[in-house]
C-alpha cells in the first residue's frame, strides 16, 4: 500500500479531489460504523416505524395483530374533541412560551450586553435554570405555587393581597398561564444566551456610524441591532418552539394535564393515549399530525422571515 | 444602545434588571429555603422565606425514607454508563468526519437536525416494542442504549469540532517521523483531544442524568427508576411537610449538571459555544 493511499486527507488538501481508493472508503466506514449502526437502529428505524404505526391499529399486548387502517385514526381525530383540545392548548403553550421566551430573552441580553453592575451575577443566574433538570424546574414551581406552603401566596399575602391568593395550578383559569410562566422561566437562559452571542457579533461601527447621524436608541435598535441579528433570532426562535411544542417533563410533573384537561398538552395527550390505554397506533398517528403541524407552521413562519429579509 | 445613556435610562435599565433578578432567582431562593426548614416551618401558616431553624434532616429522609439513594446510585450507573459509551463509540466516527469528507457526514448531521422535528412519541413506542422483542425493555441496558444513541449526533458534532482543531500537520509529521497510523493516534491525536473527550463525556452524562421521558416509559420496576423518575413519584406523595425532602432530593439531582456548567460557564456566556444549540 503507498502512503499516498493511507492519506489520501493529505494529498488533496492541495491538489484536486481525486478519487479515493476502495481500501480507504472500507477504513472510513468502519470508523463511522459503530456511530451509524446505533442511530440507524435506534433512531432511523423506530422513527420510519413509528411513522408508519399511525397508519395501522397497532395496540399494546404481546402478539397483537397489527393491520393496516390507512386513515382511519385520522379520521378518529377529526371528531375527537379531547384531541382538539389538546391541540389548542398545545398551541397557546408553544407560541405563548416561545413569544415571551423571546421578548423576555431579549430584554435580558440587550441588558447584559450593557456595562452594567451585577452583570455576573444576572449571568450566572440566567444561566441556571438552564443547567435544571426539567423533572426539577417542575418540583421548584410546583413549591412556588403551593396553595398553602408557597412563595406566590405568601407574597401576595405580605402585601395585603389576599385576594389575589388562589390554587396556581388547581384553578381552571389560572393552570395554563402559570405553567406557561414556568415554561418562560425554563427555556429563556438559552435563548438568551444565544441573543446574547448574536448582539456580541454586531459590528459597534454601525452604532456609532448611526448615532453619529442622530439616529434614536430605538431607531438604532430597530435599524441596525434588529437586523443583524436576524438569522440568530430565527433559528432560535424556530427550535424553541420545535422544543415547547415537543415539551412533556415540565408539565407532566407541573399538573400531568389537569386541571380538566386544562393544561394537556399534545404530548401528554399522546403518552397518556399510548402507555395509559394502549392505543399505539393512534398516538403515533397524533404524532404524525404534530409534526405536519410543526412543519407547516415553521414554513409559513421561515416564508416571511425570508420575504422580510430581501 | 452603545452610546451614554441618560441617567432616567440608566435607572431603567437597572430596574429592568433587578426585575429579571427576582424573577430568575427567587424560584432558587425558595428551593434552597424549602429544603433546610424543619417539618413545623412547612406547615406552618405564613412560611418565611428564610428558615429559622435550618436543618439538614430533610436531606437525611430523602434518602433513608423515600429511596432518593438508590434512584441516584441507578442514575450515577446508567450516566456513567452513558458516558463512557458515547465516547468510544463516538470517537472514531467524529475522526473521520473532521478528517475526511464523506457524504455520509453530511447526511448524519442533516439527521441530526431532521430528528429534532419528530415528537418522543413517534420514536417511543418503536423503541419500546424493539426493546422488550430483544429482552431489554425495563433494564438500565436499554435505557444506556437509548441514551448512547440519543446523545450520539451532539456527541460527533462536538467531537469532530475538536478533531479538527488539531493541527493536521502534527499528525503529519508524527508519521514523517516513521510513527504507524495508530501510534499517531495513540501518541498524537488523542492526547491533544482529552478536552473535547472530557466534554463530550461530560455533555452525555448530563443529558442522561437530567433525562425523564424515556426513563419513565422503559424502566417499569421502581427499584430501577432513575432520580427524575424517582423525584416526579415523590410529587404525587401529597402533604405539605413532604415537602421538605422533595425540595432536598431535588436540589442533589441539580448538582452535576450546576458543576458542569460552573466549569463551562465562561464559555457560555461568552457565546463561543452558542452554535452547541444549534446542532
Amino acid at each position: 500500500m503507498t502512503t499516498v493511499a493511507e492519506r489520501p486527507d493529505v494529498a488533496r488538501a492541495d491538489g484536486p479531489r481525486r478519487a479515493r481508493s476502495r481500501s480507504d472508503r472500507l477504513g472510513i466506514y468502519l470508523l463511522l460504523l459503530p456511530s451509524l449502526l446505533p442511530i440507524v437502529v435506534l433512531s432511523v428505524f423506530p422513527l420510519v416505524r413509528g411513522i408508519y404505526l399511525g397508519f395501522t391499529d397497532a395496540r399494546a399486548g404481546r402478539n397483537v395483530e397489527i393491520s393496516f387502517t390507512g386513515l382511519a385514526n385520522y379520521r378518529e381525530l377529526l371528531g375527537d374533541e379531547l384531541f382538539w383540545n389538546s391541540f389548542k392548548i398545545g398551541l397557546l403553550w408553544a407560541v405563548g412560551v416561545t413569544v415571551l421566551q423571546f421578548v423576555l430573552a431579549l430584554g435580558l441580553a440587550l441588558l447584559l450586553n450593557q456595562r452594567l453592575r451585577f452583570r455576573g451575577v444576572a449571568r450566572v443566574l440566567a444561566v441556571v435554570p438552564w443547567a435544571m433538570p426539567p423533572v426539577v424546574v417542575g418540583i421548584l414551581w410546583k413549591l412556588v405555587y403551593h396553595p398553602d406552603a408557597g412563595l406566590l401566596n405568601e407574597f401576595f399575602h405580605r402585601v395585603g393581597a389576599d385576594g389575589l391568593r388562589t390554587n396556581w395550578l388547581g384553578d381552571f383559569s389560572t393552570a395554563l398561564p402559570a405553567v406557561i410562566l414556568v415554561g418562560v422561566w425554563a427555556g429563556m437562559p438559552q435563548t438568551t444566551v444565544v441573543l446574547l452571542a448574536g448582539l456580541q457579533g454586531v459590528p459597534r461601527e454601525l452604532h456609532e456610524a448611526a448615532a453619529v447621524d442622530g439616529a434614536s436608541t430605538w431607531h438604532r435598535f430597530r435599524n441596525v441591532t434588529l437586523p443583524a441579528i436576524a438569522p440568530v433570532v430565527v433559528a432560535i426562535t424556530s427550535l424553541d418552539f420545535i422544543w415547547n411544542f415537543n415539551s412533556f417533563g415540565l408539565v407532566y410533573v407541573l399538573t400531568a394535564g389537569g386541571p380538566g384537561g386544562k393544561t394537556m398538552l399534545p404530548m401528554l395527550f399522546a403518552y397518556e393515549e399510548a402507555f395509559r390505554y394502549g392505543n399505539y397506533g393512534y398516538a403515533a398517528a397524533l404524532g404524525n399530525v404534530m409534526v405536519v403541524i410543526i412543519v407547516a407552521l415553521l414554513a409559513v413562519y421561515l416564508r416571511r422571515r425570508l420575504r422580510e429579509a430581501n | 444602545m452603545f452610546g451614554k445613556p441618560s441617567r432616567t435610562g440608566r435607572t431603567l435599565q437597572y430596574v429592568a434588571l433587578t426585575g429579571y433578578l427576582i424573577f430568575l432567582g427567587f424560584p432558587l431562593v425558595w428551593l434552597l429555603s424549602t429544603a433546610f426548614k424543619p417539618p413545623r416551618e412547612l406547615v406552618q401558616l405564613h412560611p418565611t422565606l428564610i428558615p429559622s431553624n435550618p436543618t439538614v434532616q430533610n436531606f437525611v429522609q430523602a434518602f433513608t425514607e423515600q429511596q432518593l439513594g438508590r434512584a441516584a446510585l441507578n442514575s450515577l450507573q446508567v450516566s456513567l454508563a452513558s458516558a463512557v459509551l458515547t465516547v468510544l463509540v463516538a470517537l472514531p466516527a467524529s475522526y473521520a468526519l473532521a478528517r475526511f469528507r464523506t457524504k455520509l457526514g453530511t447526511v448524519a448531521l442533516g439527521w441530526v437536525l431532521l430528528s429534532q422535528l419528530f415528537p418522543f412519541v413517534l420514536l417511543i413506542i418503536p423503541i419500546f416494542l424493539i426493546l422488550r422483542q430483544v429482552g431489554l425493555a425495563n433494564t438500565h441496558a436499554g435505557l444506556v442504549l437509548i441514551y448512547v444513541v440519543w446523545a450520539l449526533p451532539f456527541a460527533l458534532w462536538m467531537l469532530q469540532g475538536f478533531v479538527r482543531n488539531i493541527p493536521r500537520e502534527l499528525e503529519e509529521a508524527a508519521s514523517v517521523d516513521g510513527a504507524s497510523r495508530l501510534q499517531v493516534l495513540r501518541r498524537v491525536v488523542f492526547p491533544l483531544l482529552a478536552p473535547g473527550i472530557v466534554a463530550t463525556a461530560l455533555f452525555s452524562f448530563i443529558s442522561a442524568w437530567n433525562e425523564f421521558f424515556f426513563a419513565l416509559v422503559l424502566v417499569k420496576t421502581p427499584e430501577l427508576a432513575t432520580l427524575p423518575v424517582a423525584l416526579a413519584r415523590f410529587v404525587g406523595i401529597e402533604g405539605t411537610a413532604r415537602l421538605g425532602p422533595l425540595a432536598a432530593g431535588s436540589l442533589l439531582a441539580t448538582l452535576p449538571s450546576l458543576i458542569f456548567f460552573a466549569v463551562m460557564q465562561r464559555r457560555l456566556s461568552s457565546g463561543s459555544l452558542a452554535g452547541a444549540v444549534k446542532g
